[in-house]
């Protein structure tokens, strides 16, 4: 759920990285960290295991400039994608307004991102939420490895109703942004018919 | 009170009356540094010494926790913690649930103590609570009567494009 501030002249809305466990969601958020300019990024927390596995969430707040005199800003959240935390990421997903669906293109993790792709519309539903409502991309990731399963086949199993979709490489970047931007556009474009 | 995918409005005069409640709340309960956060994550304001606070992190740790705490509630069959309170060596943090959706948080010192914050804190959240219903249909009836001018029902493509630039 956007907020907008109109004593600050701000607005305020929350994305959220899904996908299954080791697909990329915290690469993607370290990237466009990297990518971004200081002033207009705060720190990116993570609250992970010793391990760098994702225990409840990484946080990266962005502040991306002004769109007819709100500043505009986009607060960036992963979720863990292991199954064993499904209640977390029920909390995450709380006052969502848009979802990133990052996908690992290996073949060996097709079922895994199948699985948490229903984990997404359960919870989602849970809080009240039709993914298909919802600004809504997909990001097929590991495109650089040589074991993918071909994009026509990811793209009726995961992306039936055809909502944009990216091919990535998180750990190059790739895709990143145009992910990011996708997901963005989609927000301000549901803010414009007045959700 | 709003539906999930509704957005969460401020307006000026309202955030002025809550900047007046924490204001107070600030002095009469000794306090270092008071923030009103959004169940989301969003800072709604601040007052007191918050100069060299990450307040955006704070906001978003606070709203984590906020939900965290609040499963365990859920799992153990409360309907959610409505105070927490995390002692530390030199400051300490009370964090509260106004109005059902907003977060109030006070960091305070040896200045202070728990029990006069807890009064305070008791007092400033009915007048906050006050502040937030009056809030809640203020954007009701604006929505009822067609919408305000949203600042983005002119948005371009290009001015999407040109944040990203
Ligand atoms: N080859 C390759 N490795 C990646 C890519 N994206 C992420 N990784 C690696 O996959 C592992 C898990 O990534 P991480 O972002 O922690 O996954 P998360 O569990 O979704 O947060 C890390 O070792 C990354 O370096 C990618 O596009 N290509
Ligand atoms: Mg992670």
């Amino acid at each position: 759920m956007s907020f907008i501030n109109y004593a600050s002249r701000e607005i305020n809305c929350k994305i959220v990285y899904y996908g299954p466990g080791l697909c990329g969601k915290t690469t993607n958020l370290q990237h466009v960290y990297q990518m971004t300019d200081p002033d207009a990024k705060g720190k990116m927390i993570s609250l992970a295991t010793e391990t760098e596995r994702t225990l409840f969430f990484d946080f990266l707040p962005l502040a991306l400039g002004e769109i007819r005199g709100f500043k505009t800003r986009f607060h960036l959240y992963t979720v863990p994608g292991q199954v064993f935390y499904d209640a977390s990421r029920k909390l995450i997903l709380k006052g969502v307004d848009g979802v990133v669906f990052v996908a690992d293109a290996q073949e060996e993790r097709l079922d895994a991102n199948i699985e948490s792709m229903e984990n997404l519309k359960v919870n989602l539903e849970e809080q009240g939420y039709q993914l298909e409502n919802l600004p809504f991309v997909i990001q097929y990731n590991k495109y650089d490895l040589p074991n993918v399963t071909p994009i026509e086949e990811l793209r009726e199993l995961l992306n039936p109703n055809g909502v944009p979709e990216f091919k990535g490489c998180a750990v190059t970047g790739e895709g990143v942004f145009e992910t990011l931007k996708e997901v963005a556009k989609l927000i301000l474009m549901e803010l414009k018919k007045g959700g | 009170m709003l539906g999930p995918q509704s957005s969460f409005v401020m307006y000026d005069e309202e955030l002025q009356r809550i900047n007046i409640v924490i204001e107070r709340l600030l002095r009469e309960a000794n306090a270092k540094v008071i923030f009103l956060v959004d169940k989301n994550g969003q800072m709604i304001s601040g007052v007191g010494e918050t100069e060299h606070l990450d307040t955006t992190s704070l906001a978003s740790l606070t709203a984590g926790n906020i939900a965290a705490t609040g499963g365990l509630a859920k799992l153990i069959g409360e309907k959610e913690f409505s105070i927490l309170f995390h002692e530390g060596e030199k400051d300490n943090l009370h964090i509260s649930i106004v109005a059902q959706r907003v977060i109030l948080v006070v960091i305070f010192d040896q200045r202070s103590s728990l029990g006069l914050v807890r009064l305070r804190v008791r007092k400033a959240s009915d007048e906050l609570t006050t502040i937030f219903e009056d809030l809640a249909k203020k954007t009701a009836e604006i929505q009822a009567s067609g919408g305000h001018n949203s600042p983005f029902a002119e948005i371009t493509d290009d001015d999407i494009d040109s944040l990203f630039s």
